[in-house]
């Protein structure tokens, strides 16, 4: 059987390579797509859990999880449009307006 | 070993991907690494005996979420982004911010200790067919959750067609 721990530390890697997508690139959408991977990976673990301990609330919670992240993606893609309307590129460094 | 070899292989193809995903030029590119990483991940749930959430994921996930990526993509249709520039002036911060948070989370993996059982074990959830029993638990200890998911979707439902609306003037 697989151990637990292994599940486990593939989360930790899928997250940690979604923080440092939505870190070092400059385009909203990946910035978006790394969010997206960081719940993926919150998703692994809750799943293993549930398995490893014999208990349905991880998968229960996994539910919520894909429902709060499909109503994110939807409003950031929203607001990245809106965005894209008044400024024609889709660059975090190059949205300077509210800088002091 | 059968085990450990197909974990094997799910596990680093989902790694592969993820880096593939965060790292194209072409956004476009991304999104379709992001469609297989998210059937990999689906393989990984039937793999943890939830296939309710195996099929929830490739509906909702590679089905809706990374279809409406897709549109995005494609109506900001960008042609600069081939030759743009990828990553930020401070990249080397957030490998190494990305770095210490993986040497953090492995201290906490390595010393984890395992709470009490529950009741729902793999043979009698495969009594009951998993959905059956997703589906017993939702709707009866977590109703007012349910209810509240439901009121969320309402609001983006709302809050992305305001948001997205050309004004008429």
């Amino acid at each position: 059987m697989v151990p637990l721990n292994w599940y486990i530390g593939l989360s930790a890697v899928i997250f940690m390579i979604g923080v440092v997508g939505f870190l070092i690139r400059r385009n909203i959408l990946i910035m978006l797509m790394s969010i997206e991977l960081m719940l993926n990976s919150v998703n692994i673990t809750l799943v293993a859990f549930s398995h490893y301990l014999q208990d349905l609330r991880g998968q229960v919670l996994v539910f919520f999880i894909i429902t709060v992240a499909a109503a994110e993606a939807a409003i950031g893609l929203a607001i990245l449009i809106s965005l894209f309307r008044n400024k024609a590129v889709v660059h975090t460094d190059e949205m300077k307006e509210m800088k002091g | 070993m059968l085990h450990r070899l197909f974990f094997g292989y799910f596990a680093i193809a989902s790694v592969v991907l993820s880096l593939l995903i965060i790292s194209r030029k072409n956004p476009v590119h991304s999104v379709l690494w992001m469609l297989a990483l998210f059937f990999h991940i689906a393989g990984i749930y039937l793999f943890l005996n939830a296939e309710f959430i195996a099929a929830v994921q490739i509906i909702l996930y590679a089905g809706a979420i990374l279809v409406l990526f897709l549109f995005v993509v494609m109506m900001l249709n960008l042609k600069e982004e081939v030759t743009a520039e990828r990553f930020g002036d401070a990249w080397p911060i957030g490998i190494v911010v990305g770095a210490s948070l993986l040497v953090l989370v492995s201290f906490a993996i390595t010393r984890l200790v395992q709470g009490p059982l529950g009741q729902y074990s793999v043979e009698r959830i495969q009594a009951m067919t998993h959905t059956k029993a997703i589906g017993m638990v939702l709707y009866t200890e977590y109703l007012f959750p349910f209810e509240i998911a439901s009121t969320i979707l309402l609001i983006a439902i709302v809050g992305a067609i305001v948001l997205a609306k050309k004004s008429k003037d």
